[in-house]
């Protein structure tokens, strides 16, 4: 009977431990880390496909030096930023990188709106495929990040509620994360001008 | 009495209500060709239908048709990625899945590919299946073909990037394992409490629920819920136990152990194989969209 009790003890303190959230604090936090990995492959992935582009839209439009000129100053801009899993709770950080990517973005939209006078361009094979990876890159970046922000909501949201809260303050000390935020720039249309 | 209906009346609305609150939600996963739209002859239907399940049962690549009638101005790209987080195509652990989705109103097609996928259904390719393969057809009206040789190209560019195992409905008994220990330790340990008094077995009963409930789900309201959840079980498991307890000093000890896990075991194993459904496959936004 003693040692059942025993057994009981043993059981419950286990059970406390691992509902204190020491251990599911700092596994949020990895996933919150792995979430921000997966952004960034796919920003890169994005920067590793805009040379390509640009020189298969050089060959049709030249004249459009300036757009061109933009997205390539704007991917130079947002390769040089990056920022490491320590960087994560750093709101300036965040929304320099977010800055950055969001004018590639901007700059990309207009340089695609641009192409839509160039018939000749909208017909080759090699443009229409670039088009669609980058379209597709696009989509997947939008998709990590809303994956991201959503770990940033868990965690931030556990190292404030009680008893996580405790375990946070006194044992782990960890920080609250920062959203990665769509540029509003970026998500808004290009104006056409003719 | 009165205020008592008017109450569940209420609560009722609210959760009915949030269900209707969507814009537009991601209709139940049916088959392998989800016709919503009512796009496709019932022996085109068929035909792919068929020739889906002898590729996943050759592959284990799951490939998924959906045809709704509107996006109801829902963007594509998010709507695809809706459908397949709430389908899960593709097995587990390889995420090779892919859906092609066509909204007829809208005139746009998507092909979403799995994880596992992206390396041979590539955006480029999935692009060029939409251009030159489904669009041609769609503009001549020709859905019936357009879709069956989109399906047809997606299956030939995924072809033998996988191999269906020999065993596959085993993956899905380990999961449910793992919170099967605590489970076990928990009617164990009720039983033998029970049994020397009933009230000690009710006391652990609502102690330990809620602690174990709590490494399982997530901390709060509800572990306060299975307080008197786990007083039930403790009084019903004491019962039981002290009963067993008879039994066992006339009989067999090991008749015992195996009723417990054999009766709990019966319990949980209740997921149905038949039908068809997602192999629980993930996605990240890989894919092309198009147009007709």
């Amino acid at each position: 009977m003693k040692i059942l009790f025993r057994l009981m003890m043993v059981v419950a303190v286990a059970a406390m431990l691992t509902g204190c959230g020491y251990n599911s604090l700092q596994q949020m936090e990895e996933g919150v880390f792995r979430a921000w990995s997966d952004v960034e492959s796919n920003l890169q992935r994005r920067a590793d496909l805009i040379p390509n582009l640009v020189q298969t839209v050089k060959g049709y439009a030249a004249h459009e030096k300036e757009t061109l000129q933009a997205v390539v100053e704007a991917r130079s801009k947002a390769t040089g930023i990056n920022l490491s899993a320590d960087d994560l709770n750093n709101a300036q950080a965040m929304q320099r990188m977010a800055d950055a990517q969001g004018a590639l973005s901007g700059a990309l939209s207009r340089l695609m709106v641009v192409v839509e006078r160039y018939p000749d361009l909208k017909a080759n094979q090699g443009f229409l495929d670039l088009q669609n990876q980058l379209e597709g890159t696009e989509n997947r970046i939008n998709v990590a990040r809303q994956r991201y922000n959503k770990a940033v909501e868990t965690f931030n949201a556990s190292i404030r509620k009680f008893p996580y809260s405790l375990t946070n303050s006194l044992l782990l000390k960890l920080d609250r994360k920062e959203y990665f935020k769509a540029e509003a720039g970026a998500k808004a249309a290009p104006k056409v001008e003719f | 009495m009165k205020r008592f209906v008017i109450l569940v009346t209420i609560l009722l609305f609210f959760v009915l209500g949030s269900g209707l609150a969507a814009a537009l939600e991601v209709p139940a996963l049916k088959a392998r060709v989800n016709d919503y739209a009512g796009l496709l002859a019932p022996a085109t239907k068929n035909q792919l239908e068929q020739a889906l399940l002898e590729f996943e049962q050759s592959q284990s690549t799951q490939i998924v048709v959906l045809t709704v009638t509107s996006l109801e101005g829902e963007s594509l790209e998010d709507y695809s990625m809706q459908v397949a987080e709430a389908w899960k195509v593709g097995q587990k652990d390889l995420d090779n899945g892919a859906i092609l989705l066509i909204a007829k109103n809208d005139r746009k097609i998507r092909i979403e590919v799995g994880y596992g996928l992206e390396g041979s259904l590539t955006d480029m390719l999935s692009g060029r299946i939409i251009r030159e393969v489904i669009v041609p057809s769609f503009r001549a009206g020709k859905f019936d073909q357009g879709v069956a040789s989109g399906v047809a190209a997606m299956m030939a560019a995924v072809k033998g990037e996988y191999k269906a195992q020999p065993v596959k409905h085993q993956p899905r008994g380990r999961d449910s394992s793992v919170s099967f220990v605590p489970f076990i330790m928990f009617i164990f340990l009720i039983t033998q409490l029970g049994r020397v008094r009933r009230s000690l077995g009710v006391l652990a009963g609502g102690l330990l629920l809620p602690i174990f409930g709590s490494m399982i789900l997530p901390f709060g309201l509800i572990t306060l819920l299975l307080i008197p959840l786990g007083l039930v079980a403790g009084f019903i498991l004491s019962l039981l136990g002290s009963a067993l307890g008879a039994a066992g000093a006339a009989g067999g000890r090991r008749a015992r152990g195996g009723f417990w896990i054999g009766g709990s075991g019966g319990s949980m194993s209740s997921g149905g194989f038949g039908g068809f459904s997602g192999g629980g496959g993930g996605f990240g936004g890989g894919g092309a969209s198009g147009g007709w």
